[in-house]
């Protein structure tokens, strides 16, 4: 509707398929390309085999991969109960007080996440608080990354619901417990199976608050791709790496199925 | 005076009943607002705390002398800085193109394409970092690729380890944050308004630039200061770049704080970048709600 003639409409669809082929499709392609090479010396990878995903799937690796998924999973729920209570909590106060919620659970977001791992690290390294060379410090990164995520999902999608149906309920006589579980956390069931599968993908990629804090006994994904990297192992840091996407993919699916069987309702 | 306007002006139990009672709701929320204040805010808290103990563990500033006055900080502070806006204008002109074409030039297949880019938002960055050392590294395919055309042995593309790099990773993952508040700005665009344009004889760079970018403006001054704010704080890229020539704000903490293992040091340097990016945050936030206020009152 922009362009009329037929000529000028090809050039720029040409143009778009070139830059979308080589910013975005071409990375994804040459990192799974690249942990299914046996070497890449030519144009083109050669000696392609499975090799490396059967390394990428055993030992270290997989005990990695173990580990962000516990993480994920873990700190994921953690965050998403949590911020899905703060979202729902702060409809209900003065405006003042859900002004600072909002800045409040925003600010993992705005800072960077070295510097929240290196919070973490001085404020959990002392008794009482005393998490620092534990997995717990990395499932709580992951978990105060995550929340800003879950919480500003979770508020957006209460923005957009409709408040007739819980207005409905409330003037049926329905108590606040009854509204919330019989007809506000279900008219959110597709907001919320986005939101996981968001908090999950983010805590299986995160990397720079991690870092800060991690233990030698509870090393996520990310963390062990690096350490393949910094030895030089460029290879098999892309099989890993591959495995990293395609385990998000599932579970983005995963939960997306979510999504679409509360739509059918 | 006085004791007239301090006598109440109507007894007390006139006034018009609360609508509900506020401590309630209040009480609720307290939970999980505790839970972040502990766990985001004092640990933020207590970075800054840590910076001002000076050498000796005493209350001091000399190490926030030492860090500033020091050659590795004020490089990696103006490198992160110039890294993030020139990333940031890459970003602004490939995603207001990419944006573009997808609302208004329709193709099939473009909402796979949608997708695609929707997926990248949820992917790890370094990912990117790790695609280009096949791609564009000194031995990588296109260098390969160009030897075996032009039949020269030394590497052509050589910009891996350096800004340029990083810029170019940053453009290729920071670029859907703005294409998708684009998309959202065009979805309210009426088409009628671009065929009316189109027929009175306005070629498209005209209705581009008078009857699109003028809707865009607010949704592209959104999305570049949330990848100005992105590309500020990116730890991942930078990572695995591993070049020295590239290190930022975010690295230097890293190595300073866990390398090296000096926590006041990179408790400074922490506490510069918390500042510059919530100050920012801050301007995107109002920004934000300006846009947002703003179609809410043409509607």
């Amino acid at each position: 509707m922009l362009l009329w003639s037929r000529r000028s409409r090809l050039t720029v669809l040409a143009v778009f398929a070139v830059v979308v082929l080589v910013v975005f499709i071409a990375p994804l392609a040459t990192v799974v390309l690249a942990g299914l090479a046996g070497s890449w010396t030519g144009p083109l990878p050669s000696g392609l085999g499975l090799g490396r995903f059967g390394e990428a799937l055993s030992g270290e690796n997989l005990a990695s991969l173990s580990v962000s998924l516990q993480t994920a999973f873990l700190a994921g729920g953690l965050a998403l109960l949590l911020g899905t209570w703060a979202a729902i909590g702060a409809r209900e106060v003065p405006e003042w007080l859900r002004r600072v919620t909002d800045a409040v659970f925003h600010l993992p977001i705005a800072v960077p996440s070295v510097a929240i791992g290196l919070g973490l690290l001085i404020a959990f390294n002392s008794r009482p608080l005393l998490l620092g060379g534990t997995r717990w410090i990395v499932i709580l990164a992951h978990f105060v990354l995550v929340l800003a995520f879950a919480f500003s999902s979770v508020s957006a999608a209460l923005d957009r619901l409709n408040p007739a149906y819980r207005q409905a309920a409330e003037s049926l006589g329905a108590g606040s417990a009854r509204v919330l579980f019989g007809v506000t956390l279900p008219l959110l069931l597709p907001a919320l199976g986005a939101a996981a599968g968001l908090a999950i993908a983010l805590s299986m990629g995160e990397l720079g608050a991690t870092i800060m804090v991690y233990p030698a006994t509870w090393k996520t994904l990310p963390v062990t791709i690096f350490g393949l990297t910094d030895r030089g192992q460029a290879f098999q840091a892309a099989a890993s790496t591959t495995v990293l996407l395609l385990v998000t993919l599932i579970a983005l699916i995963a939960l997306g199925r979510i999504r679409g069987r509360a739509a059918l309702r | 005076m006085t004791a007239v306007l301090d006598r109440p002006t109507a007894p007390a139990d006139s006034r018009p009943p609360r609508p509900r009672r506020p401590i309630r709701p209040i009480l609720w929320l307290l939970p999980p607002l505790l839970i972040v204040l502990v766990v985001a805010v004092y640990p933020l808290i207590r970075v800054s705390l840590e910076s001002t103990r000076g050498s000796g563990g005493f209350l001091g500033l000399d190490t926030w002398a030492s860090v500033l006055g020091s050659q590795s900080f004020q490089s990696a502070l103006w490198r992160t800085i110039a890294i993030a806006v020139t990333s940031t204008i890459g970003c602004l002109i490939l995603g207001t193109f990419l944006a573009i074409v997808l609302a208004f030039v329709p193709f099939p297949g473009s909402a796979v394409v949608g997708r695609v880019i929707d997926t990248i938002l949820a992917l790890p960055s370094f990912l990117i970092t790790l695609a280009f050392t096949f791609l564009y590294g000194t031995a990588g395919a296109v260098n390969a690729l160009i030897g075996a055309v032009t039949g020269s042995t030394s590497p052509v593309l050589n910009f891996l380890y350096t800004p340029a790099g990083v810029i170019a990773a940053e453009i290729t993952f920071f670029t859907p944050f703005v294409i998708r508040p684009l998309l959202a700005a065009f979805s309210l665009l009426p088409r009628q308004q671009l065929d009316v344009a189109a027929s009175l004889g306005a070629s498209p760079l005209r209705v581009l630039r008078s009857v699109i970018l003028p809707e865009a403006w607010p949704a592209l001054m959104a999305g570049g200061s949330l990848v100005l704010l992105l590309t500020l704080n990116e730890f991942g890229i930078v990572l695995f770049t591993g070049a020295k020539g590239v290190i930022t704000l975010p690295v230097l903490i890293y190595t300073r704080g866990i390398v090296t293992f000096d926590l006041p040091g990179a408790a400074v340097i922490a506490t510069v970048q918390v500042v510059l990016s919530l100050s920012l945050y801050i301007a995107y936030r109002v920004l934000f709600s300006r846009v947002t206020r703003g179609r809410q009152g043409t509607e």
